[in-house]
């Protein structure tokens, strides 16, 4: 680099015979701001998406490089958000990836004053034998007129409305086929 | 954004739905007047034309006081009116009104509190399910389903005055009930300025009409009363008289405030409904054939008529071929109701120790549901917890920090529940549907795999079937009959059900040909096709999954189609056929939205024509017409049984079929219009551990002088799972606070920032002080009323922490949908902090017997006309 070069690459110079005499634009980049790029131009991938908070239904575009979610924006196609978020939805990666993410399964005994490590398919099994058991204990095949019951009492179920149609569906399906009623929602709150 | 005028009431829309708000703003923009009416001056409040305090739960005497003043200025859209509702329609002449009756309907039992129906039906019509008590005990608004309760008789046209002159028509019933919601009672039960009143009535009407429409918006501050379904249908009576519903810019927007919480009502998990508004079976539906008895009926009109293809078509995609005409398509293997099994009263059947088991999905009532302290008592007496979600929350560790641990009212070694906790996936993390606010669903594709054990619902109740179907294989128990014949065969994506697959099947298949049916008339009742929610057929039309549309809206015209997919059908505007008038054509330019195009013999327009395309407006049914041809051309409502919008409700509501003023359950203020104090038909579960501080006729007012709300803040979400544990978002919203006026303060000794308590019957809670005179103090004839305000979202952990607000609030429910009051109660202001530890409970004791609080507070719900109405708890 020539000294004109250097003299004209000085960000006062350019500040004072250039077109942005405020400095709060071209005058004041440096070659590091100039190469700076949006962690998002290096993305393996965008995914399309929809925010998990309210229910306006703004869409998010997750950007993804090697596996990991690196960003979320909104998408400026939607015609509900038109690319917009709230602090919220704008949160969303650190909701997503943020180190309050359980990994674990985690089991506390009867009577325990501590969490215990359980593995995945041991907890499933458990779970599974609770869940015959108390449904025989709630049976109730007839009320005392004699008229089908066909249920159990003995389980209940609250499900969060972040859980997708599908989930809904299998949840709902299965309980029904189990007997079970009292499997209620945050719709009802 | 079409609209001329928006009403707010029972929302901070900016606050809870900020980037939905940005139409109302563009739509301000263009020069529409914004109203907020809200106990508290607000984000959205500031942003408005005109904000209107009132008392919080007086809304239907607000909005009473709106229909009168239609009505007695002439102002309602009378063709509209006439052509599209209820209003002409004769009601049978064993009807009394509250005006005649010190508030009640007739047909009220005060020994049950529950009302027979039979006498709110039209002239010479039947309807089902007048029986007052079983459905105050399921719910059973939603027993008949979306269509309201059937009605026998309808086919061939209701008894009917077309001048609305008739004494015993709707709209002379109307004028009658509303009489006295004068706009000086209006300020005196609500707190608000004459002048105000009238500001808002004029905007309304103003903007209403052939060539203007007003929007009316919502959310949880109607719907969480005792009173909350009336409510929204006050409001709904307003958009009808003034011909705001169908139409562009009009419309009554239910702002839901989860990402899939429509969804959830949808493809329910409610212990009333099966998917697409069907309700569950009880006892008294002994076959398939009694259950569809039930349901619609035999001559109505309207596409719930064929509520037999959409019940046989759910019970194909739940039982497959074991699902045939010869077992009534496994309608048995359907568990039966018999009472109310909602969330909080299996809460209260836990402390019982009558459930054994709680699965909680993503959900976190220790802090989330109305009385902490009693959902945490519920937990500690399970034998086991499973809890889902993706990070630890209170309501998987009730065990061992809950404020009950401080108290002693739980200790770990004597606590026997067991709790799994399994980490679930988050949004990202999977693929499906949400279903947002106006119907409209999503797909969301999958960005990453979920880590280490975190797995998605659909996973864990694929799997969980499997597990449970294995064990159970071979059994001979005719119990496990349901269990072993489901049709539990989704294509598999690795180890988890495919999504697409499960949504394609929620969609419909056509059982000949393997292919999804592409919309809900294609449904059969003869086991021909499956699916899993009628109301969500047409979502996989033509085999594409249109919920994962996602063409820009800078292509696209106006109503966007092509982006998503909105039930039913992708109409985005419901009951859009009433945007025309009777011979179908637009009521003016300005606002056309669909109409009908006589040349080519269909209807058509910007949106999706809600409506038989084919169907002239002239079409008038032949004798003996059912179901869909049995609306004429010109009957909008299309999924009702007489093809009208209903001002008057001859049923599907158990509380009465028009809007009164009621007193929430927990008031300082006597009823100034009856004797009846509260809602009669509130469902009260009177007993120790749910205590109601007094409202009038009782005494001991005094105790708990202040009206106390409560809601949400932008930066936090519900239960704060999803918030509390975000650090962004807890720096934004770091404590819990409550906001009180500068009167108030003064009178309490409460200092700015300082710390204050609240207090109920129930519990006490520490915030921090903000005085703002965005709480106004409300001036009554007698005295001036002080309102406090609290967010909800705090709980023991998380980056940011405080005490449960829901501690606060008691159990008392609406009879409709059992949803709790937690919009209104009172309760006392100290300044300081609470008691701690025993010495809480002491305190609290103190209140009550000061307040001469028992299990019967707040239960003798029957107070007009008797001295000594029965009281009822739980003993009783």
């Amino acid at each position: 680099m020539g000294v004109g070069d250097w003299v004209r690459s000085w960000p006062v110079y350019r500040q004072l015979t250039g077109t942005d005499r405020l400095g709060r634009g071209a005058a004041a980049r440096s070659r590091r701001s100039a190469e700076l790029t949006p962690r998002t131009a290096s993305a393996d991938r965008v995914v399309g998406s929809v925010c998990p908070f309210c229910a306006v239904g703004c869409a998010q575009k997750v950007y993804v490089k090697d596996e990991r979610v690196i960003q979320i924006e909104g998408n400026p196609d939607s015609p509900i958000s038109r690319g917009r978020l709230c602090p919220k939805g704008s949160a969303s990666k650190q909701l997503v990836t943020g180190p309050q993410r359980q990994e674990h399964v985690l089991y506390r005994a009867p009577y325990a004053s501590e969490w215990q490590r359980l593995d995945l398919d041991t907890a499933m099994d458990m779970v599974a034998e609770r869940v015959l058991d108390a449904r025989r204990r709630g049976w109730q095949d007839r009320d005392e007129q004699g008229r089908t019951l066909r249920r159990t009492m003995g389980l209940a179920g609250l499900g969060g409305a972040t859980l997708d149609n599908e989930e809904n569906h299998l949840v709902k399906k299965l309980f029904t086929a189990l007997g079970a009623v009292q499997i209620e929602n945050q719709a009802r709150i | 954004m079409n609209a001329d005028c928006i009403v707010i009431m029972g929302s901070n829309m900016a606050e809870a739905h900020p980037v939905g708000f940005q139409w109302v703003m563009e739509a301000k923009a263009r020069g529409a007047e914004v109203i907020h009416v809200d106990p508290r001056f607000t984000r959205t409040s500031a942003l408005a034309d005109l904000h209107v305090p009132l008392r919080a739960g007086t809304d239907v005497a607000f909005l009473g006081g709106v229909i009168k003043y239609i009505l007695d200025n002439d102002l309602d859209f009378r063709e509209y009116v006439t052509a599209y509702t209820n209003a002409s329609f004769l009601v049978d002449e064993r009807y009394v009104d509250t005006e005649d009756l010190d508030g009640l309907f007739s047909g009220y039992d005060p020994e049950t509190g529950s009302y027979d129906r039979s006498s709110w039906q039209y002239e010479g019509v039947d309807a089902e399910g007048a029986d007052g008590v079983r459905a105050k005990e399921q719910s059973s608004s939603y027993e008949a389903g979306a269509g309201g309760a059937p009605l026998e008789g309808v086919g061939e046209g209701v008894a009917s005055d077309p001048t609305l002159e008739h004494p015993r028509c709707v709209f002379q019933i109307l004028r009658r009930h509303f009489a006295r919601y004068t706009p000086e009672v209006v300020s005196t039960i609500c707190g608000v300025p004459v002048d105000r009143f009238l500001r808002v009535c004029r905007a309304w009407t103003e903007n209403s009409g052939r060539e203007r429409t007003t929007a009316l918006v919502y959310s949880v501050g109607w719907t969480q009363h005792t009173t909350g379904p009336q409510n929204v249908r006050a409001g709904s009576i307003i958009q009808l008289l003034l011909g705001n519903i169908g139409r562009p810019g009009g419309g009554v927007y239910a702002l839901r405030g989860h990402a899939n919480i429509q969804g959830s009502t949808d493809i329910p998990t409610l212990f009333n409904l099966l998917p697409g508004y069907l309700p569950m079976p009880d006892t008294s539906h002994e076959n398939l054939a009694a259950y569809l008895e039930n349901i619609r009926g035999k001559d109505q009109k309207g596409f719930w008529y064929n509520a037999d293809a959409y019940t046989v078509s759910l019970l194909k995609e739940y039982w497959g071929e074991k699902a045939t005409p010869e077992n009534d398509f496994c309608f048995d293997y359907l568990p039966r109701i018999n009472g109310d099994h909602a969330t909080y009263r299996t809460v209260m059947d836990m402390v019982e120790g009558r459930v054994f088991g709680y699965f909680l999905l993503g959900q976190n009532p220790a802090v989330g549901s109305a009385h902490g302290h009693l959902q945490r008592m519920a937990m500690a007496n399970l034998d086991w917890v499973v809890v889902r979600d993706l990070a630890m929350i209170e309501s998987a560790t009730f065990w061992k920090d809950s404020p009950e641990i401080e108290t002693g009212e739980i200790v770990p070694e004597k606590c026997r529940t067991e709790v799994f906790f399994f980490p679930a996936a988050s949004h990202v993390e999977k693929s499906g549907t949400f279903t947002q606010t106006q119907r409209m669903v999503q797909w969301r594709d999958q960005a990453v795999e979920p880590r280490g054990d975190q797995r998605s619902e659909l996973w864990f109740f694929h799997r969980l079937g499997v597990l449970l179907r294995e064990r159970l294989a071979g059994s001979t128990d005719e119990r496990d009959r349901p269990l072993l014949d489901l049709a539990w065969d989704y294509a598999m994506e690795g180890d988890e059900p495919s999504a697409e697959d499960v949504l394609r099947r929620i969609n419909g298949i056509d059982l000949r040909t393997g292919k999804p049916v592409n919309g809900y008339p294609e449904l059969r009742a003869d086991g021909t096709t499956s699916s899993g929610c009628w109301l969500y057929s047409g979502v996989f039309a033509d085999g594409v999954n249109q919920a994962a549309r996602r063409r820009s809206h800078l292509e696209q015209e106006a109503y966007d189609l092509e982006w998503g997919w909105t039930w039913p059908l992708n109409r985005r505007v419901l009951y859009n056929r009433a945007s025309a008038d009777p011979e179908g054509r637009p009521w003016s330019e300005r606002k056309a939205l669909v109409w009908w195009d006589a040349e080519k013999g269909e209807w058509t327009g910007h949106d999706v024509p809600d409506f038989e395309r084919a169907k002239p407006p002239d079409y008038r049914p032949p004798a003996g017409a059912v179901g869909p041809e049995a609306l004429r051309g010109d009957d909008p409502f299309i999924m009702q049984a007489d093809g009208k919008a209903w001002l008057f409700a001859p049923s599907g509501l158990v509380d009465g079929p028009l809007p009164t003023h009621y007193e929430p359950h927990e008031s300082p203020v006597r009823n100034l219009l009856y004797g009846q104090q509260g809602s009669p038909a509130r469902k009260v579960y009177g007993r120790p551990d749910n205590p109601s501080n007094p409202a009038p006729p009782e005494p001991n007012l005094d105790v708990f002088p202040f009206v106390f709300t409560a809601s949400r803040l932008t930066e936090h979400h519900t239960a704060g799972g999803m918030s509390r544990q975000v650090p962004y978002l807890a720096e934004l919203q770091p404590a819990l606070f409550v906001e009180v006026s500068p009167e108030l303060a003064t009178e309490r000794g409460l200092a700015h920032l300082g710390w204050a308590h609240v207090v109920t019957s129930r519990g006490a809670v520490d915030a921090r002080v903000v005085v703002t005179d965005r709480m106004t103090p409300l001036r009554l004839p007698d005295r001036v009323l002080h309102q406090v305000w609290m967010p909800y979202h705090f709980g023991q952990s998380g980056v940011v922490r405080g005490d449960v607000v829901n501690d606060l609030i008691g159990v008392v429910v609406d009879p409709n949908v059992f949803i709790q009051e937690s919009k209104v109660l009172t309760c006392d202001v100290q300044p300081g902090r609470r008691p701690r530890g025993r010495a809480l409970l002491e305190y609290l004791e103190g209140y009550r017997r000061r307040a001469g609080v028992t299990e019967e507070t707040g239960t003798r719900i029957a107070t007009a006309g008797r001295l000594d109405p029965p009281a009822h708890t739980e003993r009783t």
